[in-house]
């Protein structure tokens, strides 16, 4: 070893639960592998155990997370593409080593999904609330709420737009996320949250989950206190056992599969009341 | 004295140490919404009243009238012709009972304690400059004292509006029971004018003010505004009665005045009242209407009801 | 406390029956396909009963799952013929057909849902069919301005909808499935609930007069199994107003199939009444919160939370309130509380009821004469009840009010979102700031601040958690009949 050969310093790849990094519970890892076999190291396997932490935080974080003002969520969310913007070079080889054809789009794509969400925080109640002019002497109004904790199963391909395309509508409206990352390319989604700590989204609100999908989805899915599930990244082999599932506590399913993550579709103000609820609220007026 | 026998002498009181406790009392009166209390006196008025409950309540309404009238141009003839018809409001059919009292100004009642004599039926007077109520203290007391003096078993005075929506509740107060006592053993019913006085709030602490004060009731309205008792106001006066009577044992009676012309309304009044106030309401001694053309319409409708033939109005007399 | 208001005049309010001559009942009646009114394949029959008499009204046909598939088949053929092409402002013409006409048969409407369903003529009269007829006017309006509802989206109809809809609003729940339905350019097989179809049946000939091109609404009556087959037809949607245990079933029964689906389920809605409510008002709305309909509304507000300093106040108001009730022959129209809907449901209600007395609960019943023949159940409060009681957790669906109390705002809502469900809450105070700040706080999806059930076809409904996904009424309940698209793709 010459004097200016350093020993890089490595990651280890860790599950992000409640804004800390544990390892799994477990003590499991899985080898990850870039697109033409080269080992890229390991990730953890999350268990059940991980999982259910993770709602737990995720419940705890909701409360918070929705009772800031749309503003600053605003603000939170543009600084993660602030900070995926200085980050750019790790994005791209990450993407570029599971196989993404044009990583260098994706990167790009990603970060301004978040600049996309993060601006609608402030303006999705606007835009699809409405006052409602009933036949008596009363004010009506809806506006969307958060439905509470949100399951999301990321796709396995397009492994960072994939999965930002799903998050970001999700916490825009107050809503706290329970992730599963791409089973076979999971690095980007480890990044990502190495990202969301350190932009002051608040601990708890995105937990992100690496591991086998077969294993963890069953248990997320059927989940009493998780309200809604983005089923998006289920197989679809498994997708009749997670609706199941789902029936137990009346979750709400919301998918965008088959969608192109580049095509306009792909970003979209339902995407977000897809995961809120919508509260009517009457009140007399009378003097 | 024409006091009849089953009708006792007013043994009301006030029942607060003075102005200061009025004062909170206002102040703490339970809120009304408007729109919750419109929509129950709407439902109530709606209630299918048929048949021999119709005629019951007809009959009622007659026995629980204060035949009014008010009017500058009254002439003592004017009061002997409404005195006979509140004796015998149908000269032919003796089944048809008396009104209550009839009402009129302090001059002419001379003219109806000599003709209703031995009756049954009472006088009342408005009094107490009738019906601003904003004439000199003392000589409204003694307005109140000599209608009393002259006669008449019943005065019905108006709340000061002036005091009261100033938010001078304790005076309000004290005007009231030195009316109360300016009008001795006579009953007392204290006009609100609730057409005046802006919300159901306000009714509702009006109310709990004139009761609080000593009136034997409480009445809607002077019949000299454009707006005259409503179901609505009506029944918030009646709820804030119910809740004097819970607190206090105390019964105090509701008078509805003003704009009540049509048999319907009067059920509709009597309809709201029992199922509000109850059964202990449905009586003279707690319940008035006062109405100078209502009593044609509600003969016009005993006939209907007992002939099955829609009447005509020149079938009854115009007094 | 003063003693009791004792009557000295009773004032009997003499009968007061609302005619039934305006309705013409069949003896039996056929599924509606197609346009025409056919015999069941099936070849079963029912007899459906006024469940106030427990007398036989008419006998109706049971679809089987050869029925359910030709009326499927039915709305499938009209989805793709002509309907799906008609232009919005001609289908909104049919709408508006179909609503006059009820608002013309008002009364044969209002007589019938009381006749078979027990109900009240007066709410009937004033409720029931008024807003159904209001509900298919508002989206008649919607039918050629969808455009306008979704901006950056363009719409599409889904195709055909299988609906199934209650039996507590038969009817009005008719209208809020079919009318965004159809104005969104779907077909429909609707399902009308077991115990009360003539309704649906008669809304049938309407739309026949209506001229509605055939197959675009096919209507199949029957029991479980019947929805059971609709469940698992070729259709593209499923809408579902009912019990939570069913719609549960539902959603396990179409998982992976990619159908649609909206969820209307049960409620066990907290009534919160502060100490500075508008009590007498607050009683009106307790009142109507629980003994409208029987108390067979999903979104009753059948907990009641108040703040202990009015505690003793409201319950002697309340108890009061309770003896004026007039329960009896639902077509009296001074009748406040007509029969339970069924023999089923009211043997749940008493086993629910009797579970409350065991739990030491304390029950109390306005003292009324109920009929000899017919299916009744008093008004019933229960004080005393802990959040653990099966009566304060479960959906009771009857006339049996659950009394908690609460010291705190932050109390009240922590047990008003203490259950699974989320349909509905109450909020009785003057202060206008706590309203808000309750409304934001309680997990429901209708939030009546000092009123309590009120509905018009302009606002949005639905539930939070277990009470179902997905609204009606208002623009929001056109997109669970529409696929958004962008609008340049």
């Amino acid at each position: 070893m010459t004097s200016d050969e350093r020993l890089p310093v490595k990651r280890t790849a860790k599950l992000f639960i409640g804004g800390k990094f544990p390892r799994s519970e477990s003590g499991r890892s899985y080898e990850v592998l870039a697109d033409d076999g080269r080992p890229l190291g390991y990730a953890a396997q999350a268990s059940r155990k991980d999982l259910r932490d993770a709602v737990v935080a995720a419940r705890a974080a909701q409360p918070g997370w929705a009772g800031m003002t749309a503003f600053n969520r605003g603000q939170i969310l543009y600084r993660v593409a602030e900070l995926m913007e200085g980050r750019r070079e790790q994005f791209r080889a990450e993407l570029s080593d599971a196989g993404v054809a044009d990583p260098d789009r994706g990167v790009d794509a990603a970060i301004d999904r978040w600049v996309w969400y993060a601006g609608w925080c402030d303006k999705v109640h606007q835009a699809l609330g409405s006052t409602n002019p009933v036949a008596g002497p009363y004010f009506n109004f809806t506006i969307p709420e958060p439905t509470g904790v949100v399951g999301v199963i990321a796709p396995g391909d397009r492994s960072l737009l994939g999965l930002v395309s799903r998050l970001a509508p999700a916490i825009v409206g107050g809503t706290t996320v329970v992730a599963v990352a791409s089973e076979t390319t999971p690095l980007p989604a480890v990044s990502l949250a190495e990202v969301l700590a350190t932009s002051d989204v608040p601990g708890g609100v995105v937990n992100l989950l690496t591991g086998k999908t077969r294993e963890l989805v069953p248990w997320l899915a059927g989940h009493m206190d998780v309200n809604a599930i983005d089923v998006t990244g289920v197989p679809e082999d498994l997708l009749q056992e997670v609706e199941q599932l789902a029936a137990e506590n009346v979750k709400r399913i919301h998918a965008a599969r088959d969608v192109d993550p580049f095509a306009s579709a792909a970003q979209s103000p339902y995407e977000i009341t897809a995961l809120m609820e919508f509260k009517t609220v009457w009140h007399p007026m009378g003097a | 004295m024409s006091q009849s026998a089953e009708i006792q002498p007013s043994d009301r009181r006030p029942v607060l140490s003075g102005g200061a406790e009025a004062h909170r009392l206002v102040m703490h009166a339970v809120a009304v919404d408007a729109v919750g209390l419109e929509e129950r006196a709407a439902s109530l008025a709606k209630r299918s009243i048929k048949k021999s409950s119709k005629l019951w309540a007809l009959d009622l309404a007659i026995r629980c009238m204060d035949l009014t009238t008010l009017e500058g141009t009254d002439t003592t003839g004017k009061i002997v012709a409404m005195c006979s018809k509140a004796v015998r409001p149908d000269p032919i059919d003796p089944s048809i009972p008396s009104v209550a009292a009839v009402c009129l100004y302090p001059q002419l009642v001379p003219v109806a304690v000599e003709q209703l004599e031995g009756t049954g039926v009472h006088v009342a007077s408005v009094a107490g400059a009738f019906p601003s109520g904003l004439g000199p203290l003392d000589a409204r007391l003694r307005e109140i004292a000599e209608v009393v003096e002259l006669g008449a078993d019943e005065v019905d005075i108006v709340l000061n509006r002036s005091l009261f929506l100033g938010g001078r509740y304790a005076q309000a107060y004290d005007e009231i029971v030195a009316s109360r006592e300016a009008a001795g053993s006579a009953h007392l019913k204290v006009i609100l004018e609730t057409g005046e006085l802006g919300s159901y709030d306000r009714i509702r602490q009006a109310s709990m003010l004139a009761m609080a004060a000593g009136a034997d009731f409480i009445k809607t309205s002077t019949g000299k505004i454009s707006v005259g008792a409503t179901l609505p106001s009506a029944l918030c006066m009646m709820e804030a009665a119910r809740d004097f009577h819970r607190q206090t044992g105390v019964e105090v009676g509701i008078k509805v005045a003003g704009g009540v012309r049509k048999s319907k309304q009067s059920i509709q009044y009597l309809t709201i009242l029992y199922e509000t106030l109850g059964a202990r309401w449905m009586t003279p001694d707690r319940f008035r209407i006062g109405a100078s053309t209502l009593l044609n319409d509600v003969l016009m409708q005993i006939d209907k009801e007992r002939t099955g033939r829609y009447q005509g109005r020149d079938y009854f007399t115009v007094d | 406390m003063s003693e009791a208001i004792q009557p000295t005049v009773q004032w009997e309010y003499a009968p007061a029956p609302e005619s039934t001559e305006v309705v013409r009942l069949e003896e039996t009646y056929g599924l509606f396909i197609n346009g025409e009114f056919v015999e069941p394949k099936s070849g079963k029959r029912y007899v459906t009963i006024n469940p106030a008499t427990e007398e036989p009204l008419a006998q109706v046909a049971e679809a089987g799952p050869e029925d359910v598939a030709l009326a499927v088949d039915a709305a499938r053929d009209a989805s793709e013929g002509r309907w799906r092409q008609m232009p919005g402002s001609e289908r909104a013409k049919y709408l508006y057909r179909i609503a006059r006409q009820l608002q013309e048969r008002a009364r044969e409407f209002a007589v019938l849902e009381t006749l078979n369903g027990g109900k009240p003529i007066k709410e009937a009269r004033d409720i029931d069919i008024p807003l159904s007829a209001a509900h298919f006017f508002y989206y008649a309006g919607w039918a050629d301005k969808l455009e306008y509802a979704f901006p950056g989206r363009s719409v599409h109809p889904i195709g055909v909808a299988g609906q199934i809809i209650p039996w507590n609003f038969p009817l009005m729940m008719a209208a809020w499935k079919l009318a965004p339905a159809l104005a969104t350019g779907n077909t429909v097989v609707l399902k009308p609930a077991e115990t009360t179809p003539l309704t649906a049946l008669l809304l049938a000939q309407v739309i026949q007069e209506a001229e509605l091109p055939p197959g675009v609404v096919n209507i199949v009556t029957g029991a479980g199994d019947t929805g059971g087959a609709l469940v698992d037809a070729s259709v593209d949607k499923i809408a579902f107003t009912g019990s939570t245990e069913v719609g549960k079933r539902i959603r396990r029964s179409i998982a992976g199939s990619g159908k649609r689906l909206t969820l209307e389920l049960g409620g066990k809605g907290a009534n919160i009444v502060f100490e500075d409510a508008p009590l007498d008002q607050a009683v009106e709305g307790v009142v109507n919160g629980i003994f409208f309909n029987q108390g067979h509304v999903c979104c009753a507000g059948s907990r009641l939370l108040v703040q202990e300093p009015v505690f003793d106040a409201l319950i002697e108001k309340l108890k009061a309130r309770l003896q004026t009730l007039r329960v009896g022959d639902p077509l009296d129209k001074n009748t406040d509380v007509g029969a339970i809907n069924s023999r089923a449901q009211l043997e749940k209600i008493e086993e629910l009821v009797a579970h409350g007395v065991d739990e030491g609960a304390e029950i109390y019943q306005p003292e009324c004469v109920l009929p000899d023949r017919g299916f009744w159940f008093r008004p019933t409060l229960f004080t005393g009840v802990s959040q653990s009681h099966r009566i304060a957790r479960e959906e009771i669906f009857g006339p049996v009010l659950s009394i908690l109390t609460f010291r705190t705002p932050e109390e009240a809502v922590e047990k008003a979102n203490n259950t699974p469900f989320g349909l509905s809450a109450g909020v009785w105070t003057e202060k206008g700031s706590r309203i808000l700040w309750m409304a934001e706080r309680l997990r429901a999806g209708v939030v009546w601040a000092n009123t309590f059930n009120r509905f018009d076809p302009a606002s949005p409904f639905g539930g939070y958690k277990e009470s179902g996904f997905g609204r009606e009424g208002g623009l929001h309940g056109l997109e669970p009949y529409l696929q958004l698209e962008p609008v340049d793709a």
